[in-house]
C-alpha cells in the first residue's frame, strides 16, 4: 500500500504563535497584570526533614504592606479521604501536604507558609519574619538508604503495598510490584553468556526556562479565577477545586503561554496558595517562583538504583532478562517506576522475564513526570548491559539488538501485546545511516548506540471548529501548547477541510470555554487532540455538505467533498465559496468532537553518538550525534525534528552533568543554573535527525507521539561511546569529567 | 531583596567619604556579583555606592614604557576591544572574554572580579602571574599592594572600611615573554572554574629566564605558587621542566571537595592546567 498523498500533513508551515513568540508579545504568567494585584512569596523549609512544632505568623501579618498570610491551617477543615485526579487513588492529605506542609516538612524547599503583599520584596521580607519552630529530624535521600530497616520514616503511616496487598510494618517503600513471564531461572540456565550490572542515576530536573507561576482571584461571587503556566488546565482546575473543597465549576483556569514543562508542569503547587491568599486579602495575588524554588520545591524526576541481568546464547538470542528497579518517589509515593518497568525491556522480544519495581519515599521533592518518565533510567541500565553482551558475543551492537527486537505480536512482561511497532525499522535506519557507516578515527574517540521506547497515551480531548465567512476556521482546543501543537493540531483539521494550515486559527481556551481535555503529556496532543480536530473537521465537512445540498437542491448524500472541493452532479463549489454563503444557507457552522482514543502508538527511538574523552581531564566532547525516531506520521516534520533534538539535548545533560548534588544535611547544594549544568549550545554539536514513519494503525493519519522516546537512549549511548573512547564502563549518572577521570584512575590500578 | 539607598559619586574623594560614613555600604562596579548576592540574601546593605561615574575608575591606558593602567570599573568588553592591550597582553584580553557572556562582559569589571575575592575568579591568577599591583584609595590616603596579597579569604579582601580599589597596574611585557590562563569547566561556557592556572614566562635562548604561576579554585584565595615559577628559572624549555613545575603547582594546591569537584581531582587538574598553560605561554613567548 502506498502512503496516501496529503496536502497539509507532512509540510512545514510557520507556527501560528510564531510572531508573538519571536517579538516577545506572547503573554506568560509572569507578565500578567491585574488591577489591585498583590504579590506572593512562599516560605520554604530549609531542612530535609523537620517537624513543624509551631508557626507564628503574627509579625509577618503586622508588617507594613502585608495583606495576607496563609499556612496549611487555612485549608478547608475537611478531613483526609482518598481522591482520584486521574493518577489513581491518592490521599487528599498528600496532595494538600505538598502544596503547604502540615505536621512535618518532608524536604528542603517544602512550602510552609505564604505571604501576599504590595510587592514581592515586602512579601519576601515579611516571610522572613514568620517564626517556624522546626524540630529537625533524621533524613534519608536515596532509595537504597530509605529501604533499610533502620531508615528514618518519611511517612509514619505508610505501609508497603506488596504485590497489591497492604503490608503491616511501617516502611518508606510505598509499593513493590512484579511482572513475570516465562521461566526466568530456566532461561538463565540456557544462557551461555550472562551480564549482570548495577546502575545508579541521580535526581534530575526538567530544567524548563520559565519558572512556575500562578495568579488567582477569589471573586466576590465565590468563583476562583486562575491564570497560570501549566500542562493541563483541567488538572489545575480539578486539583485546586479538590484541595479547596469546591465544586469544579467554581474554578476557572486560563492557561497562559508556557515556557517549557516536560512533565514538570503537570503537578499543582502555587494555584491553591494564591487562591487562599486572594480569599484572605480580597485581591488578586500573583506568585512567581525563583529558580531555587523551582529546583527545591517542584518535582524533578526520580534518582534510581537499577540492577539488570540479561543472558544470551552464543548465537545472540536472549534467553532471559531480569530487572530490579528502585526509584526515589521523593516526599510522596508515586515514583515513575511503573513506567520504568513497562519500558525496561520494551525493545526486545523476550521469552523469560522478571521485573521487580519499588516505589520508595525519600526526603527530596516529590517527583514529577519528565519526558518518558522512568524510561531513561531503565534504558541506561538495559542498553549498557546489551552493549556489554554484544561485546562479549563479538557481534555488532545493532545486529544484536535487531536479532532480539520486539515486533508486532510480541508480549511484554507487563502484559501488553504489541500492535504494529517500529522497533525493527528504527534499528535498521540506524544501521543504514550515513553516520553509522562512516568511520570514526582518532585517539580517545568512540561511538556508542542505544535504543529506547515510550508507550504514549490517548486520553480525552475536545475541540470545536467554527467556520468564518472568509473561508477560514477558528479551532478551539484545550491542550496547552508546549511543543508547537497548535500547529500540528490545526494541520490535521486543515487536511480534512482541504484548506491551508494558515487558514485555521487555533486557540487554546480556558476551562469554561472548551470541553474537558487531559494534560499535555504522554506525547498525546498531536495524537489525541489532533484526532479531536480531525473528528471536528469531519463534522464541519458533513454540515458543509448539507449546506451545499441546500444550495443545489440535492440530497446531502449526493454531495461529495474531496480536499475542500464540494460537488454534486455538475455543481461545484470550494470550501471558501460555501463558507461565504453560510448566512444564506442556515447560519453558522460549528463542528465539534470529543474523543478518548485507545490506540496510542508507542514510539521507538535510537541514538548514534561519537565522543572524544580527554584522558587528562575526563571531559567528554560530543563530536557527532544522531537521533532516530519512529513518528508514525510526522504531521509537521520540523517540529518532530525539534522534539528529537530537544529530547536528545536533555538526555545529554542528564548523562553528562545534571544532578541534584545533595549535602550531608540533605539539602540541594546546586539549586541554580550555574551549578546545575544543563548543556549550552557550546556543549553540543548540531543534533542530526532521521524520522522513521511506521504508521500507527490506531490513528487516522498514523500519528505516534514523538515528545518523549527521544530522551531515552542518550545516556546509555553516551556511556557506550565513552567506553569505546576511554575504556571505562560508566554505571552511574552523571558521567561528569571527575567521574570519568576517577574511573580511568580506577581502571589503571 | 531589601530596600537600600543608592549614590553615584563623581570623584574618588567623594566615594571614600561615603564609604567611610556608611560601614555597611557596598561598592558597585558592574554589579554582576553584587546584585546576585543582594538578591539571594547572601549580602545585605543600606547603601550602594556606584563607582562607574568616577573618571579614574574608567581609565584604560596602555603605554609601552609604563605598562597598563586598568581602572577598577572598566568592563571586560573594553579590555578585549582595546587594540594596543590585545597586542601587549593577549592573555588578559582572552581571559576578560572568558567571564560570562556578551551581556555580562558589558558590565563585569576586572576590579570587581578581584574585589569579590572568590577563589575561582578567573582574572586573578593571570593578574598575579603578570605581577599586577592594586592601587587603593582610602580615608588615610592611597597605597599600592601586589595582587597576590589582596584576597585574604573566600569573599574577603584587605580593603578596610572606606577604602576603594581605584585601578590595577600591569608592568609592560618583557621581550620574549608570554602568558596564559586556562581553567577547567565541565561545560564549555557559563561555568565556574573547577581549577584554573595562570602563568607568565620570559624566555632566554631556549631557557626560562623567569616564570610566575598562580592557581584558581584550589585554596581559600587565588594562590601564587612562587616555588613552581622559580623552579623554571634558568632551566631549559622542555616537557620535563614544565612537567616538574606543574607537579610543584599541584603540590601547593589545597583544594576542598564540593559540588564542583573532589579535592583529588582538583589537585590533578592543577598539574594538567599548569603544564598546558606553560606550553601555550612558551609558544606565545617564542613568537615575541
Ligand atoms: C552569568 C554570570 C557569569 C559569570 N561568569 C564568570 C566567569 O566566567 N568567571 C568569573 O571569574 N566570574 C564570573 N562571573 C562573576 C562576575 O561576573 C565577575 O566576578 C565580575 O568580574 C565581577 O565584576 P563586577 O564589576 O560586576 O563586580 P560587582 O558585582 O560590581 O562587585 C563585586 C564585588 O566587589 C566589590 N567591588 C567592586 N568594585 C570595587 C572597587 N573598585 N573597590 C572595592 N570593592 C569593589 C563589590 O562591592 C562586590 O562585593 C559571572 C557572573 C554572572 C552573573
Amino acid at each position: 500500500m502506498s502512503a496516501p498523498a496529503y496536502q497539509v500533513v507532512g509540510t512545514r508551515p510557520i507556527r501560528h504563535d510564531g510572531a508573538d513568540k519571536v517579538t516577545g508579545r506572547a503573554l506568560y504568567g509572569a507578565d500578567l497584570e491585574l488591577a489591585g494585584l498583590l504579590h506572593g512569596f512562599v516560605l520554604r523549609c530549609p531542612h530535609a526533614h523537620a517537624r513543624l512544632r509551631r508557626i507564628d505568623t503574627s509579625k509577618a501579618e503586622a508588617f507594613p504592606g502585608v495583606k495576607a498570610v496563609v499556612t496549611a491551617a487555612d485549608f478547608p477543615p475537611s478531613g483526609d479521604r482518598m481522591v482520584d485526579l486521574g493518577e489513581g487513588e491518592t490521599p487528599l492529605s498528600y496532595i494538600r501536604g505538598n502544596v503547604l506542609a502540615s505536621g512535618k516538612a518532608l524536604y528542603c524547599g517544602h512550602a510552609v507558609a505564604a505571604v501576599a503583599a504590595v510587592n514581592v520584596h515586602v512579601a519576601e521580607e515579611a516571610a522572613g519574619l514568620i517564626e517556624v519552630d522546626y524540630e529537625v529530624l533524621p533524613h534519608v535521600t536515596t532509595a537504597l538508604d530509605a529501604m533499610r530497616e533502620d531508615a528514618p520514616l518519611v511517612h509514619e503511616e505508610l505501609r508497603t503495598k506488596e504485590f497489591g496487598a497492604p503490608g503491616s510494618r511501617p516502611s518508606n517503600v510505598a509499593e513493590h510490584f512484579r511482572h513475570e513471564m516465562g521461566e526466568v531461572e530456566r532461561g538463565f540456565a540456557e544462557a551461555e553468556v550472562i551480564v549482570e550490572r548495577e546502575f545508579h542515576t541521580s535526581t534530575v530536573h526538567q530544567g524548563y526556562i520559565e519558572p512556575h507561576n500562578a495568579t488567582a482571584l477569589w471573586n466576590n461571587d465565590g468563583r476562583v479565577l486562575i491564570w497560570c503556566s501549566t500542562q493541563g488546565s483541567f488538572v489545575v482546575r480539578d486539583t485546586t477545586a479538590c484541595i479547596l473543597d469546591l465544586p469544579v465549576s467554581q474554578v476557572k483556569v486560563t492557561p497562559l503561554e508556557i515556557g517549557g514543562g516536560f512533565g514538570g508542569k503537570i503537578p499543582v503547587y502555587l494555584e491553591p496558595v494564591a487562591a487562599l491568599l486572594s480569599k484572605k486579602s480580597g485581591r488578586p495575588v500573583k506568585i512567581v517562583m525563583s529558580r531555587k524554588d523551582v529546583f527545591e520545591g517542584t518535582g524533578p524526576t526520580p534518582g534510581s538504583f537499577i540492577r539488570v541481568k540479561i543472558g544470551a546464547r552464543r548465537d545472540g538470542t536472549i534467553t532471559a532478562a531480569e530487572a530490579y528497579l528502585a526509584y526515589e518517589a521523593g516526599a510522596y509515593p508515586g515514583a515513575m517506576v511503573a513506567s520504568g518497568a513497562m519500558t525496561v525491556f520494551a525493545a526486545y522480544h523476550l521469552p523469560n522475564v522478571r521485573i521487580d519495581g519499588f516505589d520508595v519515599c525519600v526526603n527530596k521533592p516529590s517527583t514529577a513526570a519528565y519526558r518518558a518518565p522512568g524510561a531513561t533510567n531503565a534504558a541506561f541500565a538495559t542498553e549498557s548491559v546489551m552493549d556489554e553482551l554484544a561485546e562479549n558475543l563479538n557481534v555488532d551492537p545493532l545486529d544484536f539488538r535487531l536479532k532480539n527486537a520486539a515486533r508486532e505480536g510480541a508480549r511484554r512482561a507487563d502484559g501488553v501485546k504489541y500492535r504494529r511497532i517500529g522497533c525493527v525499522e528504527v534499528i535498521e535506519a540506524m544501521k543504514n545511516s550515513e553516520h553509522y557507516r562512516s568511520a570514526l578515527n582518532g585517539p580517545h574517540r568512540g561511538r556508542g548506540v542505544a535504543i529506547g521506547y515510550w508507550f504514549n497515551v490517548g486520553l480525552a480531548s475536545s475541540c470545536t471548529i467554527s467556520v468564518n465567512e472568509d473561508g477560514t476556521v477558528n479551532l478551539v482546543e484545550g491542550s496547552t501548547d508546549i511543543g508547537g501543537t497548535r500547529t500540528s493540531v490545526a494541520m490535521q483539521a486543515a487536511e480534512v477541510l482541504g484548506i491551508a494550515a494558515e487558514d485555521v486559527h487555533p486557540v487554546v481556551a480556558d476551562t469554561d470555554s472548551v470541553g474537558y481535555t487531559a494534560v499535555t503529556g504522554g506525547s498525546r496532543v498531536t495524537f489525541a487532540t489532533g484526532w479531536a480536530a480531525y473528528e471536528a473537521a469531519q463534522d464541519v465537512v458533513r454540515q458543509m455538505r448539507e449546506r451545499a445540498a441546500r444550495l443545489w437542491d440535492v440530497d446531502p448524500d449526493a454531495v461529495e467533498a474531496v480536499r475542500g472541493q464540494y460537488r454534486a452532479g455538475s455543481h461545484r463549489a470550494t470550501f471558501r465559496a460555501l463558507a461565504a454563503q453560510l448566512n444564506r444557507t442556515g447560519g453558522p457552522v460549528v463542528g465539534r468532537a470529543t474523543v478518548n482514543p485507545k490506540g496510542a502508538g508507542g514510539s521507538f527511538s535510537g541514538v548514534i553518538c561519537d565522543v572524544e574523552v580527554d584522558p587528562e581531564t575526563g571531559k567528554t566532547t560530543i563530536l557527532r550525534f544522531t537521533s532516530i525516531q519512529d513518528a508514525g506520521k510526522a504531521i509537521h516534520p520540523a517540529y518532530v525534528e525539534g522534539q528529537m533534538q530537544g529530547g536528545s539535548v536533555q538526555g545529554i545533560g542528564w548523562a553528562l552533568n545534571e544532578e541534584y548534588y545533595m549535602t550531608a544535611e540533605g539539602t540541594m547544594a546546586n539549586a541554580s543554573f550555574l551549578d546545575y549544568r544543563i548543556p549550552t549550545c557550546y556543549d553540543l554539536p548540531m543534533i542530526e535527525t532521521i524520522i522513521v514513519e511506521v504508521p500507527n494503525p490506531g490513528h487516522p493519519f498514523g500519528v505516534r507521539g514523538v515528545g518523549e522516546a527521544n530522551i531515552v537512549p542518550p545516556p546509555a549511548a553516551l556511556a557506550n561511546a565513552i567506553y569505546r573512547a576511554a575504556g571505562v564502563r560508566m554505571r552511574r549518572l552523571p558521567m561528569n569529567p571527575a567521574a570519568v577521570m576517577e574511573a580511568i584512575w580506577a581502571a589503571a590500578k | 531583596m531589601k530596600w537600600f539607598d543608592y549614590a553615584a559619586p563623581r570623584s574618588v574623594a567623594e566615594a571614600v567619604r561615603l564609604l567611610a560614613a556608611h560601614p555597611a555600604a557596598r561598592t558597585l562596579a558592574g554589579g554582576t556579583d553584587l546584585l546576585v548576592q543582594l538578591r539571594s540574601g547572601r549580602k545585605e546593605t543600606d547603601l550602594v555606592v556606584d563607582i562607574k561615574r568616577i573618571p579614574e575608575l574608567n581609565e584604560l591606558r596602555y603605554d609601552p614604557a609604563a605598562g597598563l593602567t586598568l581602572g577598577a570599573a572598566v568592563p571586560c568588553y573594553r579590555i578585549y576591544q582595546h587594540a594596543g592591550l590585545r597586542l601587549a597582553y593577549p592573555a588578559l584580553a582572552e581571559t576578560a572574554s572568558l567571564i560570562g557572556g556578551t551581556q555580562i562582559q558589558g558590565r563585569a569589571s576586572v576590579g570587581g572580579n578581584l574585589c569579590n575575592a572568590s577563589p575561582s575568579a578567573d582574572t586573578v591568577p593571570l593578574l598575579i602571574a603578570l605581577s599586577a599591583t592594586c592601587h587603593i584609595a582610602g580615608p588615610q590616603g592611597t597605597r599600592a599592594i601586589p595582587v597576590e596579597d589582596f584576597c585574604v579569604a573566600p569573599g574577603r579582601n584587605i580593603l578596610t572600611p572606606g577604602e576603594l580599589l581605584v585601578s590595577l597596574h600591569v608592568p609592560p611585557p618583557a621581550p620574549h615573554s608570554g602568558a596564559r590562563y586556562l581553567r577547567f569547566i565541565p561545560r564549555n561556557e557559563m561555568d565556574i572554574a573547577v581549577a584554573g592556572a595562570g602563568v607568565s614566562v620570559t624566555l632566554d635562548h631556549g631557557h626560562f629566564r623567569s616564570a610566575r604561576i598562580a592557581l584558581a579554585a584550589v585554596a581559600p584565595t587565588p594562590l601564587l605558587v612562587r616555588e613552581a615559577g622559580d623552579a623554571l628559572a634558568g632551566r631549559p624549555v622542555s616537557a620535563e621542566s614544565m612537567g616538574a613545575a606543574a607537579e610543584l603547582a599541584k603540590a601547593a594546591a589545597r583544594p576542598i571537595t564540593d559540588m564542583r569537584g573532589t579535592a583529588e581531582y582538583r589537585r590533578h587538574l592543577c598539574a594538567v592546567l599548569t603544564r598546558r598553560a606553560l606550553e601555550a605561554a612558551v609558544a606565545q613567548a617564542k613568537g615575541n
